[in-house]
Protein backbone atom coordinates (compact mmCIF):
# COMPACT_ATOMS: atom_id res chain seq x y z
CA UNK A 1 0.00 0.00 0.00
CA UNK A 2 1.98 2.77 -1.18
CA UNK A 3 1.14 6.61 -1.16
CA UNK A 4 -0.49 8.40 1.59
CA UNK A 5 -1.10 5.95 3.93
CA UNK A 6 2.35 5.02 4.42
CA UNK A 7 2.89 8.70 5.76
CA UNK A 8 0.34 7.88 8.65
CA UNK A 9 -0.13 11.22 9.32
CA UNK A 10 -3.36 10.18 11.69
CA UNK A 11 -4.75 7.51 13.02
CA UNK A 12 -6.49 6.68 9.82
CA UNK A 13 -6.26 3.85 7.04
CA UNK A 14 -7.19 2.16 3.92
CA UNK A 15 -9.18 -0.36 6.08
CA UNK A 16 -10.59 1.83 8.86
CA UNK A 17 -12.15 4.55 5.80
CA UNK A 18 -13.92 1.44 4.33
CA UNK A 19 -15.12 0.28 7.84
CA UNK A 20 -16.37 4.05 8.69
CA UNK A 21 -18.16 4.15 5.49
CA UNK A 22 -19.83 1.14 6.38
CA UNK A 23 -20.27 1.98 9.40
CA UNK A 24 -22.25 5.26 8.49
CA UNK A 25 -23.93 3.54 6.05
CA UNK A 26 -25.25 1.27 8.43
CA UNK A 27 -26.38 3.31 10.98
CA UNK A 28 -28.43 5.26 8.04
CA UNK A 29 -29.91 2.08 6.74
CA UNK A 30 -30.89 1.25 10.55
CA UNK A 31 -32.51 4.90 11.32
CA UNK A 32 -34.61 4.12 7.92
CA UNK A 33 -35.81 0.37 9.30
CA UNK A 34 -35.82 1.61 12.61
CA UNK A 35 -38.25 4.14 11.67
CA UNK A 36 -40.19 3.67 8.66
CA UNK A 37 -40.39 0.07 7.93
CA UNK A 38 -40.95 -1.37 11.53
CA UNK A 39 -43.95 -0.83 13.36
CA UNK A 40 -45.10 0.62 16.50
CA UNK A 41 -45.96 -1.39 19.16
CA UNK A 42 -49.52 -1.79 19.56
CA UNK A 43 -51.65 -4.03 20.86
CA UNK A 44 -55.28 -4.55 22.05
CA UNK A 45 -56.75 -5.45 24.94
CA UNK A 46 -58.60 -8.34 25.01
CA UNK A 47 -61.35 -7.18 26.55
CA UNK A 48 -61.69 -3.75 26.83
CA UNK A 49 -60.58 -3.45 23.26
CA UNK A 50 -58.36 -0.43 24.42
CA UNK A 51 -55.29 0.07 22.77
CA UNK A 52 -51.80 -0.41 24.74
CA UNK A 53 -48.53 -0.98 24.43
CA UNK A 54 -45.35 0.96 24.11
CA UNK A 55 -46.76 2.73 20.55
CA UNK A 56 -43.66 4.32 19.14
CA UNK A 57 -41.25 4.18 22.16
CA UNK A 58 -40.06 1.21 21.15
CA UNK A 59 -38.55 2.34 18.16
CA UNK A 60 -35.71 3.12 20.83
CA UNK A 61 -35.05 -0.72 21.34
CA UNK A 62 -33.11 -0.62 18.22
CA UNK A 63 -30.78 1.53 19.63
CA UNK A 64 -30.36 0.65 23.19
CA UNK A 65 -29.99 -2.94 23.51
CA UNK A 66 -27.21 -3.36 20.90
CA UNK A 67 -25.31 -0.54 22.70
CA UNK A 68 -25.90 -2.70 26.10
CA UNK A 69 -24.56 -5.28 24.20
CA UNK A 70 -21.40 -3.83 22.79
CA UNK A 71 -21.14 -2.24 25.81
CA UNK A 72 -20.22 -5.36 27.66
CA UNK A 73 -18.07 -6.75 24.76
CA UNK A 74 -16.00 -3.48 25.13
CA UNK A 75 -15.90 -4.85 28.95
CA UNK A 76 -14.87 -7.97 28.65
CA UNK A 77 -12.41 -7.44 25.56
CA UNK A 78 -10.41 -4.78 28.73
CA UNK A 79 -10.71 -7.37 31.21
CA UNK A 80 -9.14 -10.01 28.60
CA UNK A 81 -6.50 -7.18 27.57
CA UNK A 82 -5.74 -6.72 31.54
CA UNK A 83 -4.96 -10.41 32.18
CA UNK A 84 -2.83 -9.96 28.88
CA UNK A 85 -0.88 -6.66 30.76
CA UNK A 86 -0.49 -9.11 33.76
CA UNK A 87 0.77 -12.36 31.52
CA UNK A 88 2.52 -11.05 28.80
CA UNK A 89 3.63 -7.21 29.97
CA UNK A 90 3.48 -5.71 26.60
CA UNK A 91 2.45 -2.63 25.05
CA UNK A 92 0.09 -3.85 22.77
CA UNK A 93 -2.02 -5.18 26.05
CA UNK A 94 -1.77 -2.05 27.65
CA UNK A 95 -3.03 -0.18 24.90
CA UNK A 96 -6.04 -2.16 24.24
CA UNK A 97 -7.12 -2.58 27.59
CA UNK A 98 -6.97 1.49 27.64
CA UNK A 99 -8.52 1.68 24.44
CA UNK A 100 -11.64 -1.06 24.99
CA UNK A 101 -12.20 0.88 28.79
CA UNK A 102 -12.53 4.38 27.30
CA UNK A 103 -14.82 2.82 24.40
CA UNK A 104 -16.86 0.96 26.89
CA UNK A 105 -17.47 3.80 29.03
CA UNK A 106 -18.94 5.81 26.62
CA UNK A 107 -21.22 3.05 25.42
CA UNK A 108 -22.13 2.90 28.97
CA UNK A 109 -22.75 6.14 29.77
CA UNK A 110 -25.11 5.87 26.26
CA UNK A 111 -26.82 2.54 27.72
CA UNK A 112 -27.87 4.62 31.11
CA UNK A 113 -29.07 7.82 29.63
CA UNK A 114 -30.86 5.85 26.24
CA UNK A 115 -32.17 3.67 28.88
CA UNK A 116 -33.99 6.21 30.98
CA UNK A 117 -34.93 7.69 28.04
CA UNK A 118 -36.61 4.98 26.96
CA UNK A 119 -38.27 3.74 30.37
CA UNK A 120 -39.84 7.42 30.87
CA UNK A 121 -42.87 7.02 27.79
CA UNK A 122 -42.99 3.08 28.92
CA UNK A 123 -42.59 2.78 32.61
CA UNK A 124 -43.01 6.11 33.59
CA UNK A 125 -39.88 6.84 35.76
CA UNK A 126 -36.57 8.40 34.38
CA UNK A 127 -35.35 6.04 37.12
CA UNK A 128 -35.61 3.14 39.32
CA UNK A 129 -34.00 2.57 42.11
CA UNK A 130 -33.90 -1.72 42.79
CA UNK A 131 -33.77 -2.39 39.04
CA UNK A 132 -31.18 -4.94 38.67
CA UNK A 133 -29.71 -4.34 35.11
CA UNK A 134 -30.22 -0.16 35.71
CA UNK A 135 -28.48 -0.85 39.15
CA UNK A 136 -25.58 -2.80 38.00
CA UNK A 137 -24.99 -1.21 35.08
CA UNK A 138 -24.62 2.79 36.90
CA UNK A 139 -22.05 0.46 39.42
CA UNK A 140 -20.09 -0.33 36.50
CA UNK A 141 -20.33 2.99 34.87
CA UNK A 142 -18.99 3.90 38.07
CA UNK A 143 -15.67 1.54 38.10
CA UNK A 144 -14.76 2.79 34.73
CA UNK A 145 -15.26 5.97 35.16
CA UNK A 146 -12.48 5.29 38.14
CA UNK A 147 -10.08 3.05 35.85
CA UNK A 148 -10.21 6.41 33.23
CA UNK A 149 -9.20 8.61 36.59
CA UNK A 150 -6.59 6.32 37.60
CA UNK A 151 -5.03 5.87 33.55
CA UNK A 152 -4.85 9.85 34.00
CA UNK A 153 -2.14 9.77 36.79
CA UNK A 154 0.66 10.58 35.53
CA UNK A 155 2.94 7.36 37.20
CA UNK A 156 5.74 5.29 35.69
CA UNK A 157 3.82 3.62 32.79
CA UNK A 158 4.75 0.36 33.41
CA UNK A 159 3.43 0.54 36.68
CA UNK A 160 0.14 2.53 35.75
CA UNK A 161 -0.29 -0.30 33.38
CA UNK A 162 -0.13 -2.76 35.73
CA UNK A 163 -2.48 -0.52 38.68
CA UNK A 164 -5.01 -0.45 35.80
CA UNK A 165 -5.00 -3.95 34.78
CA UNK A 166 -5.85 -4.99 38.42
CA UNK A 167 -8.35 -2.28 38.56
CA UNK A 168 -10.03 -3.34 35.47
CA UNK A 169 -9.93 -7.07 36.97
CA UNK A 170 -11.10 -6.71 40.12
CA UNK A 171 -14.10 -4.48 38.53
CA UNK A 172 -14.91 -6.98 36.41
CA UNK A 173 -15.33 -9.40 39.14
CA UNK A 174 -16.99 -7.35 41.37
CA UNK A 175 -19.85 -7.56 38.76
CA UNK A 176 -21.64 -10.67 39.50
CA UNK A 177 -21.35 -9.62 43.17
CA UNK A 178 -23.37 -6.73 42.90
CA UNK A 179 -25.91 -8.30 40.63
CA UNK A 180 -26.79 -10.91 43.17
CA UNK A 181 -26.82 -8.46 45.76
CA UNK A 182 -28.92 -6.08 43.96
CA UNK A 183 -31.21 -8.94 42.60
CA UNK A 184 -31.92 -10.13 45.74
CA UNK A 185 -32.69 -6.25 47.46
CA UNK A 186 -36.51 -5.55 46.61
CA UNK A 187 -36.84 -8.58 44.04
CA UNK A 188 -38.29 -5.56 42.09
CA UNK A 189 -37.35 -5.05 38.25
CA UNK A 190 -39.13 -3.52 36.09
CA UNK A 191 -36.76 -5.30 32.99
CA UNK A 192 -38.46 -8.18 34.05
CA UNK A 193 -41.82 -7.09 33.87
CA UNK A 194 -41.07 -5.26 30.98
CA UNK A 195 -41.43 -5.45 27.50
CA UNK A 196 -38.99 -7.08 26.10
CA UNK A 197 -40.90 -10.43 26.90
CA UNK A 198 -44.10 -9.16 25.81
CA UNK A 199 -42.75 -7.57 22.56
CA UNK A 200 -43.42 -10.03 19.37
CA UNK A 201 -39.76 -9.72 18.41
CA UNK A 202 -40.18 -11.69 15.36
CA UNK A 203 -40.03 -10.88 11.85
CA UNK A 204 -38.92 -7.25 10.51
CA UNK A 205 -38.32 -6.64 14.55
CA UNK A 206 -35.90 -8.90 15.12
CA UNK A 207 -34.48 -8.35 11.87
CA UNK A 208 -33.81 -4.78 12.35
CA UNK A 209 -32.59 -5.75 15.97
CA UNK A 210 -30.01 -7.99 14.53
CA UNK A 211 -29.52 -5.30 11.77
CA UNK A 212 -28.79 -2.73 14.92
CA UNK A 213 -26.17 -4.96 16.29
CA UNK A 214 -24.45 -5.03 12.92
CA UNK A 215 -24.13 -1.25 12.86
CA UNK A 216 -23.45 -0.15 15.83
CA UNK A 217 -20.79 -3.06 16.10
CA UNK A 218 -19.25 -1.29 12.87
CA UNK A 219 -19.26 1.75 14.58
CA UNK A 220 -18.28 0.11 18.20
CA UNK A 221 -15.49 -1.63 15.88
CA UNK A 222 -14.06 2.07 14.05
CA UNK A 223 -13.96 3.63 17.22
CA UNK A 224 -12.15 1.44 19.04
CA UNK A 225 -9.34 0.85 16.20
CA UNK A 226 -9.30 4.61 16.33
CA UNK A 227 -8.70 4.63 20.21
CA UNK A 228 -6.47 1.81 19.77
CA UNK A 229 -4.21 3.94 17.71
CA UNK A 230 -4.27 6.83 19.29
CA UNK A 231 -3.10 5.66 22.27
CA UNK A 232 -0.63 3.69 20.60
CA UNK A 233 0.81 7.46 19.48
CA UNK A 234 0.52 8.27 22.83
CA UNK A 235 2.85 5.91 24.02
CA UNK A 236 5.13 6.38 20.57
CA UNK A 237 5.24 10.22 21.54
CA UNK A 238 6.31 9.80 24.78
CA UNK A 239 8.80 7.04 24.40
CA UNK A 240 10.54 9.33 21.31
CA UNK A 241 10.19 12.55 23.60
CA UNK A 242 12.22 10.87 26.46
CA UNK A 243 14.99 9.46 23.50
CA UNK A 244 15.39 13.18 22.57
CA UNK A 245 15.87 14.10 25.56
CA UNK A 246 18.83 11.72 26.47
CA UNK A 247 20.17 11.91 22.98
CA UNK A 248 20.16 16.00 23.22
CA UNK A 249 22.15 15.79 26.28
CA UNK A 250 24.94 13.30 24.65
CA UNK A 251 25.04 15.20 21.09
CA UNK A 252 25.11 19.22 22.23
CA UNK A 253 26.55 20.20 18.83
CA UNK A 254 25.64 18.45 16.00
CA UNK A 255 22.62 18.54 14.40
CA UNK A 256 22.96 15.62 12.16
CA UNK A 257 24.20 13.20 14.40
CA UNK A 258 21.25 14.24 16.97
CA UNK A 259 19.24 13.26 14.13
CA UNK A 260 20.68 10.19 13.23
CA UNK A 261 20.54 8.87 16.74
CA UNK A 262 16.61 9.66 16.93
CA UNK A 263 16.09 8.25 13.70
CA UNK A 264 14.49 11.41 12.32
CA UNK A 265 15.05 11.08 7.99
CA UNK A 266 12.01 13.11 6.57
CA UNK A 267 10.35 15.46 9.55
CA UNK A 268 12.52 18.39 9.54
CA UNK A 269 11.17 20.63 12.24
CA UNK A 270 12.97 22.14 14.45
CA UNK A 271 14.19 20.24 17.90
CA UNK A 272 12.30 21.41 20.80
CA UNK B 1 -45.33 9.49 16.13
CA UNK B 2 -45.61 8.93 19.62
CA UNK B 3 -42.90 9.93 21.62
CA UNK B 4 -41.51 11.93 19.37
CA UNK B 5 -39.46 14.08 21.71
CA UNK B 6 -38.11 11.02 23.41
CA UNK B 7 -36.91 9.08 20.26
CA UNK B 8 -35.39 12.09 19.06
CA UNK B 9 -33.84 13.10 22.43
CA UNK B 10 -32.57 9.20 22.66
CA UNK B 11 -31.18 8.64 19.26
CA UNK B 12 -30.17 12.18 18.72
CA UNK B 13 -27.83 12.16 21.59
CA UNK B 14 -26.87 8.90 21.10
CA UNK B 15 -25.74 9.73 17.67
CA UNK B 16 -23.80 12.80 18.88
CA UNK B 17 -21.78 11.44 21.45
CA UNK B 18 -20.67 8.97 19.27
CA UNK B 19 -19.85 10.92 16.38
CA UNK B 20 -18.61 13.39 18.81
CA UNK B 21 -16.31 10.69 19.92
CA UNK B 22 -15.22 10.09 16.49
CA UNK B 23 -14.15 13.20 15.57
CA UNK B 24 -12.63 13.70 18.85
CA UNK B 25 -10.47 10.70 18.29
CA UNK B 26 -9.56 11.69 14.67
CA UNK B 27 -8.03 15.07 15.66
CA UNK B 28 -6.13 13.69 18.13
CA UNK B 29 -4.70 11.28 15.97
CA UNK B 30 -3.91 14.13 13.75
CA UNK B 31 -2.41 16.13 16.32
CA UNK B 32 -0.13 13.46 18.02
CA UNK B 33 1.02 11.59 14.91
CA UNK B 34 3.67 14.60 13.15
CA UNK B 35 5.83 13.93 17.28
CA UNK B 36 6.04 10.34 16.11
CA UNK B 37 8.71 9.05 13.56
CA UNK B 38 6.84 7.51 10.90
CA UNK B 39 8.08 3.99 10.90
CA UNK B 40 7.10 3.89 15.00
CA UNK B 41 3.59 5.56 14.48
CA UNK B 42 1.86 2.20 13.85
CA UNK B 43 1.85 -0.84 16.23
CA UNK B 44 2.39 -2.93 12.77
CA UNK B 45 5.01 -0.95 11.37
CA UNK B 46 6.89 -0.86 14.89
CA UNK B 47 10.19 -2.45 15.01
CA UNK B 48 10.11 -5.45 17.52
CA UNK B 49 8.25 -3.34 19.60
CA UNK B 50 7.27 -4.91 23.16
CA UNK B 51 7.87 -2.60 25.13
CA UNK B 52 6.48 -3.63 28.52
CA UNK C 1 6.52 -17.33 42.91
CA UNK C 2 3.46 -18.16 45.32
CA UNK C 3 2.30 -15.77 47.72
CA UNK C 4 3.88 -17.49 50.15
CA UNK C 5 7.14 -17.02 48.52
CA UNK C 6 9.58 -13.98 50.30
CA UNK C 7 10.35 -11.37 48.07
CA UNK C 8 14.03 -12.37 48.30
CA UNK C 9 12.73 -16.25 46.53
CA UNK C 10 12.89 -18.46 49.41
CA UNK C 11 9.56 -19.88 49.82
CA UNK C 12 8.51 -19.86 53.51
CA UNK C 13 7.42 -23.28 54.46
CA UNK C 14 7.40 -22.20 58.07
CA UNK C 15 3.88 -20.71 58.67
CA UNK C 16 4.29 -20.00 62.28
CA UNK C 17 7.01 -17.41 60.98
CA UNK C 18 4.24 -16.30 58.54
CA UNK C 19 2.07 -15.53 61.31
CA UNK C 20 4.73 -13.83 63.10
CA UNK C 21 5.34 -11.54 60.44
CA UNK C 22 1.54 -11.13 60.07
CA UNK C 23 1.57 -9.95 63.89
CA UNK C 24 4.54 -7.61 62.99
CA UNK C 25 2.88 -5.37 60.39
CA UNK C 26 -0.22 -5.57 61.84
CA UNK C 27 1.19 -4.35 65.62
CA UNK C 28 3.29 -1.92 63.92
CA UNK C 29 0.59 -0.54 62.03
CA UNK C 30 -1.29 -0.14 65.09
CA UNK C 31 1.13 1.00 67.41
CA UNK C 32 1.76 3.78 65.21
CA UNK C 33 -1.80 4.87 65.39
CA UNK C 34 -1.98 4.52 69.26
CA UNK C 35 0.81 6.77 69.37
CA UNK C 36 -0.64 8.85 66.78
CA UNK C 37 -4.26 8.57 67.33
CA UNK C 38 -5.12 9.47 63.69
CA UNK C 39 -8.22 7.07 64.05
CA UNK C 40 -9.37 7.84 67.36
CA UNK C 41 -8.74 11.12 67.66
CA UNK C 42 -9.98 12.32 63.73
CA UNK C 43 -11.69 9.21 61.95
CA UNK C 44 -13.90 8.67 64.58
CA UNK C 45 -15.03 12.38 65.22
CA UNK C 46 -15.40 12.27 61.54
CA UNK C 47 -17.78 9.70 61.66
CA UNK C 48 -20.01 10.48 63.93
CA UNK C 49 -20.45 14.31 62.87
CA UNK C 50 -21.50 12.49 59.75
CA UNK C 51 -24.36 10.82 61.94
CA UNK C 52 -24.82 14.02 62.95
CA UNK C 53 -25.14 16.11 60.06
CA UNK C 54 -27.64 13.31 58.17
CA UNK C 55 -29.56 14.48 61.40
CA UNK C 56 -29.67 17.91 60.48
CA UNK C 57 -30.18 17.24 56.95
CA UNK C 58 -32.97 14.84 56.92
CA UNK C 59 -34.55 17.34 59.45
CA UNK C 60 -35.31 14.33 61.56
CA UNK C 61 -38.58 12.59 63.23
CA UNK C 62 -37.88 9.63 64.97
CA UNK C 63 -39.67 7.64 62.54
CA UNK C 64 -37.48 8.56 59.63
CA UNK C 65 -34.14 8.33 61.59
CA UNK C 66 -35.17 4.73 62.76
CA UNK C 67 -35.85 3.51 58.97
CA UNK C 68 -32.18 5.27 57.61
CA UNK C 69 -30.06 4.39 60.66
CA UNK C 70 -28.81 1.63 59.08
CA UNK C 71 -28.50 3.05 55.70
CA UNK C 72 -26.52 5.95 57.56
CA UNK C 73 -24.78 3.84 59.31
CA UNK C 74 -22.97 2.41 56.43
CA UNK C 75 -22.45 4.98 54.66
CA UNK C 76 -21.02 6.80 57.76
CA UNK C 77 -18.57 3.70 57.81
CA UNK C 78 -17.62 3.79 53.93
CA UNK C 79 -16.53 7.44 54.21
CA UNK C 80 -14.61 6.73 57.51
CA UNK C 81 -13.25 3.95 56.06
CA UNK C 82 -11.51 5.84 53.48
CA UNK C 83 -9.77 7.77 55.51
CA UNK C 84 -8.02 5.11 57.81
CA UNK C 85 -7.33 3.42 54.24
CA UNK C 86 -5.70 6.13 52.86
CA UNK C 87 -3.40 6.73 56.18
CA UNK C 88 -2.80 2.66 56.37
CA UNK C 89 -1.28 3.24 52.73
CA UNK C 90 0.21 6.67 53.47
CA UNK C 91 2.24 4.62 56.15
CA UNK C 92 4.26 2.78 53.57
CA UNK C 93 5.15 6.00 51.47
CA UNK C 94 7.87 7.68 53.71
CA UNK C 95 11.49 7.03 54.15
CA UNK C 96 11.47 3.72 51.86
CA UNK C 97 9.28 1.98 54.17
CA UNK C 98 8.23 -0.01 51.53
CA UNK C 99 11.95 -1.36 49.89
CA UNK C 100 13.25 -1.72 53.38
CA UNK C 101 10.44 -4.16 54.04
CA UNK C 102 10.79 -5.86 50.88
CA UNK C 103 13.98 -6.58 51.33
CA UNK C 104 13.72 -7.72 54.70
CA UNK C 105 12.52 -10.96 53.04
CA UNK C 106 8.92 -10.24 54.23
CA UNK C 107 6.06 -12.38 52.20
CA UNK C 108 3.89 -10.12 50.40
CA UNK C 109 0.97 -12.27 51.65
CA UNK C 110 1.95 -11.24 54.77
CA UNK C 111 1.79 -7.38 54.00
CA UNK C 112 -0.97 -7.12 52.38
CA UNK C 113 -2.76 -9.79 55.78
CA UNK C 114 -0.96 -7.92 58.00
CA UNK C 115 -2.07 -4.44 57.46
CA UNK C 116 -5.77 -5.25 56.43
CA UNK C 117 -6.43 -6.72 60.13
CA UNK C 118 -4.58 -3.32 61.10
CA UNK C 119 -7.90 -1.85 59.40
CA UNK C 120 -10.25 -4.31 60.25
CA UNK C 121 -9.26 -3.57 64.07
CA UNK C 122 -9.60 0.17 63.78
CA UNK C 123 -13.06 -0.49 61.73
CA UNK C 124 -14.51 -2.50 64.29
CA UNK C 125 -13.73 0.00 66.47
CA UNK C 126 -15.09 2.65 64.60
CA UNK C 127 -18.33 0.31 63.99
CA UNK C 128 -18.68 -0.22 68.06
CA UNK C 129 -18.47 3.47 68.71
CA UNK C 130 -21.28 3.88 65.56
CA UNK C 131 -23.33 1.38 66.97
CA UNK C 132 -23.32 3.49 69.87
CA UNK C 133 -23.74 7.13 67.92
CA UNK C 134 -27.19 5.28 66.72
CA UNK C 135 -28.39 4.34 70.17
CA UNK C 136 -27.93 8.14 71.24
CA UNK C 137 -28.61 10.54 68.46
CA UNK C 138 -30.99 7.56 66.38
CA UNK C 139 -32.73 6.25 69.16
CA UNK C 140 -32.63 2.51 67.54
CA UNK C 141 -32.84 -0.28 69.38
CA UNK C 142 -30.47 -3.82 69.04
CA UNK C 143 -32.67 -6.38 68.69
CA UNK C 144 -30.58 -9.10 67.17
CA UNK C 145 -27.18 -8.33 68.64
CA UNK C 146 -25.46 -11.80 66.97
CA UNK C 147 -26.63 -10.87 63.88
CA UNK C 148 -25.16 -6.99 64.22
CA UNK C 149 -22.10 -8.13 65.42
CA UNK C 150 -21.27 -10.64 62.80
CA UNK C 151 -22.45 -8.78 60.42
CA UNK C 152 -20.12 -5.53 61.01
CA UNK C 153 -17.68 -8.12 61.61
CA UNK C 154 -17.82 -9.51 58.08
CA UNK C 155 -18.53 -5.88 56.31
CA UNK C 156 -15.65 -4.84 58.33
CA UNK C 157 -13.52 -7.54 56.90
CA UNK C 158 -14.55 -6.81 53.24
CA UNK C 159 -13.88 -3.08 53.61
CA UNK C 160 -10.60 -4.00 55.48
CA UNK C 161 -9.34 -6.09 52.35
CA UNK C 162 -10.68 -4.25 49.30
CA UNK C 163 -9.46 -0.91 50.93
CA UNK C 164 -5.57 -2.26 51.70
CA UNK C 165 -5.67 -3.44 48.30
CA UNK C 166 -6.78 -0.08 46.68
CA UNK C 167 -5.05 1.96 49.26
CA UNK C 168 -2.25 0.80 47.69
CA UNK C 169 -3.48 1.30 44.06
CA UNK C 170 -4.15 4.97 44.59
CA UNK C 171 -0.87 5.95 46.37
CA UNK C 172 2.26 6.88 44.74
CA UNK C 173 4.25 10.23 43.22
CA UNK C 174 1.38 11.56 41.02
CA UNK C 175 -1.32 10.21 42.60
CA UNK C 176 -4.24 12.03 44.69
CA UNK C 177 -6.09 11.24 47.15
CA UNK C 178 -9.44 11.94 45.59
CA UNK C 179 -8.98 9.36 43.22
CA UNK C 180 -9.28 6.46 45.97
CA UNK C 181 -12.96 6.88 46.91
CA UNK C 182 -13.87 6.88 43.41
CA UNK C 183 -11.88 3.69 42.51
CA UNK C 184 -13.25 2.09 46.25
CA UNK C 185 -16.42 3.03 46.55
CA UNK C 186 -17.97 1.70 43.92
CA UNK C 187 -16.65 -1.41 44.32
CA UNK C 188 -18.19 -1.72 47.72
CA UNK C 189 -21.37 -1.42 46.67
CA UNK C 190 -22.41 -4.94 47.36
CA UNK C 191 -21.41 -4.33 50.62
CA UNK C 192 -23.17 -1.30 51.33
CA UNK C 193 -26.26 -3.07 50.41
CA UNK C 194 -25.53 -6.10 52.06
CA UNK C 195 -24.82 -4.63 55.20
CA UNK C 196 -27.54 -2.45 55.48
CA UNK C 197 -29.75 -5.21 54.93
CA UNK C 198 -28.66 -7.09 57.38
CA UNK C 199 -28.64 -4.24 60.43
CA UNK C 200 -32.46 -3.72 59.00
CA UNK C 201 -33.01 -6.83 60.62
CA UNK C 202 -30.81 -6.60 63.51
CA UNK C 203 -31.77 -3.12 64.25
CA UNK C 204 -35.76 -4.30 63.72
CA UNK C 205 -36.41 -1.76 60.96
CA UNK C 206 -37.72 -3.97 58.06
CA UNK C 207 -38.67 -7.44 57.85
CA UNK C 208 -35.66 -8.66 55.80
CA UNK C 209 -33.83 -12.25 56.12
CA UNK C 210 -30.66 -10.51 58.03
CA UNK C 211 -28.98 -13.62 58.00
CA UNK C 212 -29.36 -14.03 54.14
CA UNK C 213 -27.68 -11.09 54.19
CA UNK C 214 -25.21 -11.89 56.22
CA UNK C 215 -24.01 -14.79 53.99
CA UNK C 216 -23.83 -12.65 50.75
CA UNK C 217 -21.68 -10.85 53.26
CA UNK C 218 -19.41 -13.62 54.08
CA UNK C 219 -18.94 -14.84 50.39
CA UNK C 220 -17.58 -11.08 49.64
CA UNK C 221 -15.47 -11.22 52.88
CA UNK C 222 -13.70 -13.98 51.27
CA UNK C 223 -13.48 -12.89 47.48
CA UNK C 224 -12.45 -9.40 48.57
CA UNK C 225 -9.06 -11.15 50.90
CA UNK C 226 -8.13 -13.40 48.44
CA UNK C 227 -8.55 -11.08 45.29
CA UNK C 228 -7.34 -8.76 47.76
CA UNK C 229 -4.21 -10.49 48.55
CA UNK C 230 -3.27 -11.97 44.96
CA UNK C 231 -3.78 -8.50 43.23
CA UNK C 232 -1.68 -6.47 46.50
CA UNK C 233 0.71 -9.25 45.40
CA UNK C 234 1.04 -8.41 42.01
CA UNK C 235 1.42 -4.68 42.27
CA UNK C 236 4.28 -4.57 45.21
CA UNK C 237 6.33 -7.47 43.04
CA UNK C 238 8.66 -6.05 40.14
Amino acid sequence: MAGPDKRRDGTGSRGSRLLGVGALVSVAALIVLAFVATDADVRTHPTTGEEFGQFDAVRMLYLHVPLAVLMYVAFVVCAVASAGVLLRRTAWWDVTAYAAAEVGTVLCGLVLVTGSIWGRPVWNTWWEWGDVRLMTTLVLFLLFVGYLALRRTTTDPRLQARRAAVVALVAVLDIPLINRSVAWWENRTLHQQSTLAELKIEDLTLFTLMFGFLAFGLVAWWLLVHRFRVGWLEQAATDHDVAIALAERRFETSATDLDAAIGRRDNREDPV
Amino acid sequence: MTHAGYLVAGWGISLVVLGGYALGLVRRGRRLAPRVPVDRRRWIDSPGSDRG
Amino acid sequence: MTPLASMSGRPVVDVRRFLVDVRLVAGRDLWIEARSRVVVAQVVPFALLVLILFGFALDADQRTLDTFAPGLFWVAVLFSALLAVHRSARLEQSDGTLDALRMSGLAPLALFLGKATAVFVQLLALEAVLVGGLLVFYGVEVEDPVLLIVAGVLAGATVASAGTLYGALASGLGVRETLLPILLLPVLAPVLISATRAFDDALGVAAVDGWAWTGLLAATALVATVVGALAHGVLIED
